[in-house]
């Protein structure tokens, strides 16, 4: 995710430090990523590399599951009933091969919870797409055609930010499942969520996109497209959109945090991700149920996972904010 | 105070700006004095440290900027090292301050009367009714009519100059005896121009005030001032008498800025070189290419039956500025009111006006950008309507190219500047292949100077009058037979504004181009333009011959701007 926002964004007030356009050598695409304001204000940063470091770790870790985890916690050879509700290997009790305990089926907490972590950032992150494309489609075409348009989508947002998001999505979710046949159900959960959580996201950007549409459009390269007489499309395509995508970036990244909460509140409310696939939400209900017959390390290790997780990708989207804003410091 | 002391004196200043790309030296090592009663005028091209050194000596340098070494002696007190209040207090009480805009410089919720009565009160120790008093003396002082009744107005109800007015008098609300103005006309009209600076020197001279002007435009110096301090690089390179600095200067640097202004008095066959810019390396001497078999020169456009190249008939066009739902009650702006000429094909047409004048909305209007209400367009003998994709409105496209005031916004920062210029080219299908397109940037780019490995680059390595060339480069990129330019030098310094005319010059005799030249400066329109429209809201007042028009106003408007031309040659005016 970052890697992908330091590579968009490589302009900067290079202009004011370099005084009467000293001639710069073209630069290659890496000294560009290295060499910018942005990567600057990163490197200078403490608290935006803690954090990037810990999302990198975490999805990194995440994703590698089935090569690190050390059991497979969806796989019934090597779940033992005998082995349930086994505590942490430094509490009395536990197994040195059960790093975190085991919940109440007998899978490893720590395997658990890199599969669950896995499935929550996939659909944060599918989800927070959805929420981004759509969002971002609509507030261009909203901010550059104006008039009836505009109006049209930007009251549809209003109505919908009325709402709150976690109800909505609740709402799409429950209709979605509905419309599904039986069968299905189980199987399309997670798409069921993913889309539940992006049409509910979609308003924040098409707000912002629309915001920074108005401004772009109104610039002169804009206006020296138009002269040459590029159709529309190809204006908002190549001169638009590439240009008001810093903002959408940081909301995108403070919206995968939300996403990955929303997706956890759907779970824990038992509206989401099915038990048999578990994500951390699903991972923190199951363990609700046991948390006061002292069995506390299923519900909390998984919760401790979702938060630092969210804490770290907040904290990274709060250092983009100021480095991409720099009036807003 | 001491009469034989100096008012401000500056010793051995620098002024450091530590940044991620090494320490800039905004000011180095720099010798000031102010006395009583004199206007010093700092005058240089951006980032040469002028506004700086203003902002140093009231302790207001931008973050991270700070002073490394020397002294500001102000009435013979240290203002270095005064910790926060004291510097405050220096600030409204002794030193006064007038901004660049007046939009921004007053606060739009008060009414003008309880800012200057707030002013006055922090600085002095009156009573209401005195500082009210007070108030309505200052705003007299400061040229405000019906001052009473005025001070109950909000900023929003003043105009431009108006504002500017207000501010000056709050600046000398705390009775300073030093004033530092900032570029304080850059924002108005050469009319209101006049009026601030005579109100400024009127100030300076009957209260005995020091003055500190910054400014770029050697004009206003040669107005205002009586010491100039010229700046390049961070360093003052000369200081005397303005009388000497703008007829005979010394230095180098300062006799090619000189050149570089425009003359309004008669008309050049080109502009002065300037040769003392040595930050500029790239090759400005474009490289002359065989127009008649190169791709450039290549034609496709039929010269229209009446040899205009583009006409316009009685255009109208009114914005609306207050939406209501009856028509009775919009509130709407005549800005093209029934505009009426005719470009002969191969001609400079000059459009001059103040802003708001409506100089520009006709040029939007020429490229489609506006849709008139009335009247109608024809560029090489037809109408051309803008997203129009048919064969016919596009070839009338690429016949007609912009060239825009703002450098620094009308390249699309995200695209390379091979994609930028290839953009009309590839649009168009001018050219066979890509490696063609490739070539055909590469000449352009070497045509408008910029040398072909600026293709790779990214608009942000370039400075200001770099990027005007590549939007040359892009508008010429379709073969247009039209340059519609609009101010395009107003957003850059004299020395590279010379070389951006002379290379539009250049490329119109070249390539045999009409022009449509939008200007406020009228020296800069009578280098430039055969004939010339002076327009004024929204109507043209007089079409003439250039020299015509210089030499014989026949419209009194044209006369009044012509008078508040700023004047080298006028410098014992106020020496009298």
């Amino acid at each position: 995710m970052c890697l992908s926002i330091l590579a968009f964004d490589w302009e900067g007030s290079s202009i004011s430090t370099n005084p009467a356009g000293s001639v710069v050598k073209p630069r290659g695409f890496f000294s560009r990523l290295i060499d910018n304001d942005i990567a600057w204000s990163f490197f200078h940063s403490p608290a935006a590399m803690i954090a990037a470091f810990i999302t990198l770790v975490c999805v990194m870790a995440t994703m590698l599951a089935p090569w690190i985890a050390p059991f497979n916690p969806f796989d019934p050879s090597q779940i033992s009933l005998w082995d349930g509700k086994l505590p942490p290997v430094w509490v009395e009790g536990g197994q040195p091969q059960y790093l975190l305990g085991t919940d109440n089926q007998g899978r490893d907490m720590l395997s658990t919870i890199l599969y669950g972590g896995r499935l929550s950032i996939l659909v944060g992150l599918a989800a927070v797409c959805l929420g981004m494309v759509l969002g971002v489609l609509l507030g261009v075409i909203s901010g550059y055609f104006g008039g009836a348009v505009d109006a049209v989508i930007m009251r549809i947002a209003d109505i919908q930010l009325t709402i709150p998001g976690i109800l909505l999505a609740i709402l799409i979710n429950g209709i979605g499942r509905t419309l599904l046949p039986l069968e299905l159900r189980e199987d399309f959960a997670i798409y069921v969520v993913i889309f539940a959580i992006g049409l509910t996201d979609w308003p924040q950007f098409a707000r912002v996109t629309r915001g920074a549409t108005l401004v772009e459009s109104q610039k002169e390269y804009v206006q020296a497209a138009r002269v040459i007489g590029l159709p529309r499309w190809l204006i908002i395509m190549r001169h638009i959109l590439p240009n008001v995508m810093r903002p959408v970036l940081v909301i995108a990244t403070i919206g995968l945090a939300l996403a990955i909460i929303s997706e956890a509140t759907l779970s824990f409310l038992g509206q989401g991700i099915p038990p048999t696939t578990p994500s951390l939400g699903t991972l923190i209900r199951v363990g609700n149920e046991y948390l006061f017959s002292g069995l506390w390390w299923i519900t909390l290790f998984p919760a401790a996972a979702l938060v630092i997780l969210v804490f770290a990708v907040n904290l990274l989207g709060d250092w983009m904010r100021d480095a991409l804003n720099p009036k807003l410091r | 105070m001491a009469t034989d002391q100096a008012l401000l004196e500056i010793h051995n200043l620098s002024v450091q700006f530590p940044t991620r790309r090494g320490v800039v030296e905004a000011a180095r090592a720099i010798n000031l004095q102010v006395q009583p009663g004199e206007v010093l005028g700092l005058v240089g091209e951006s980032g040469a440290g002028k506004s700086t050194i203003g902002n140093a000596i009231i302790d207001l340098l931008e973050h991270p900027g700070r002073v490394t070494e020397g002294s500001i002696l102000f009435q013979g007190e240290e203002l270095r090292g005064l910790d926060d209040d004291a510097m405050r207090k220096v600030r409204g009480d002794r030193i006064g301050m007038i901004f660049q805009d007046p939009q921004t410089s007053l606060n739009p919720l008060l009414r003008i009367g309880e800012q200057l009565i707030e002013t006055i009160r922090k600085s002095l120790p009156v009573s209401d009714k005195e500082a009210h008093s007070r108030a309505v003396d200052l705003l007299e002082a400061v040229g405000i009519d019906q001052a009473e009744v005025r001070l109950k107005s909000y900023p929003h109800q003043f105009s431009g100059g108006m504002r500017q007015r207000v501010v000056i008098a709050l600046a000398l609300a705390g009775e300073p005896d030093l004033i530092i103005a900032d570029e304080p006309t850059t924002a108005l009209d050469v009319s209101i121009q006049a009026q601030i600076l005579d109100l400024i020197r009127h100030l300076c001279k009957t209260r005995n005030l020091g003055v500190i002007i910054v400014t770029h435009d050697i004009g206003v110096i040669a107005n205002i001032a009586d010491r100039v301090a010229v700046m390049y690089r961070g360093e003052v390179v000369e200081t005397g008498p303005v009388a000497q600095i703008v007829g005979a200067p010394q230095h180098d640097y300062t006799i090619s800025l000189i050149a570089a202004v425009p003359p309004a008095d008669r008309k050049l066959e080109r502009f002065n070189s300037v040769d003392y810019i040595d930050g500029d390396n790239l090759d400005h001497s474009a490289r002359r290419i065989d127009v008649g078999t190169h791709w450039l020169g290549e034609q496709s456009h039929s010269k229209s039956p009446d040899g205009a190249a583009v006409s316009v008939e009685n255009l109208k066009l009114s914005f609306v500025l207050e939406r209501a739902l009856f028509k009775r009650n919009r509130k709407m702006l005549q800005a093209v009111d029934d505009v009426t000429f005719s470009i002969a094909d191969g001609e400079t047409f000059g459009l001059v006006g103040e802003s708001g004048s409506g100089k520009s909305t006709v040029a939007r209007l020429i490229v489609g950008l506006y849709k008139p209400q009335a009247g109608r367009i024809r560029v090489m003998g037809q109408e051309v309507e803008l997203h129009k994709q048919d064969e016919q409105s596009l070839l009338a496209r690429r016949a007609l190219q912009m060239i825009f005031q703002d450098p620094y916004s009308s390249l699309n920062g995200r695209l390379k500047v091979l994609d930028i210029v290839a953009e009309p080219i590839r649009f168009f299908k001018m050219a066979g292949s890509e490696k063609q397109v490739r070539s055909i940037v590469k000449d352009l780019l070497d045509h408008v100077g910029l040398g072909a490995a600026a293709a790779m680059r990214y608009p942000h390595e370039f400075s200001g009058g770099q990027r005007q060339r590549i939007s040359i480069a892009r508008a010429l990129a379709s073969r247009p037979r039209i340059l519609i330019c609009d101010e395009p030098t107003s957003a850059l310094d004299v020395s590279i504004q010379a070389q951006i005319l002379n290379l539009l010059k250049d490329l119109q005799q070249e390539l045999g181009l009409t022009m449509l030249f939008i200007s406020h400066d009228l020296p800069v329109i009578r280098q430039m333009c055969d004939r010339v429209a002076v327009m004024r809201n929204g109507a043209i007042c007089e079409i003439a011959q250039t020299e015509l028009l210089f030499n014989a106003p026949s419209h009194e408007y044209t006369r009044h701007l012509l008078d508040l031309m700023p004047r080298m040659d006028l410098l014992d005016r106020h020496y009298q």
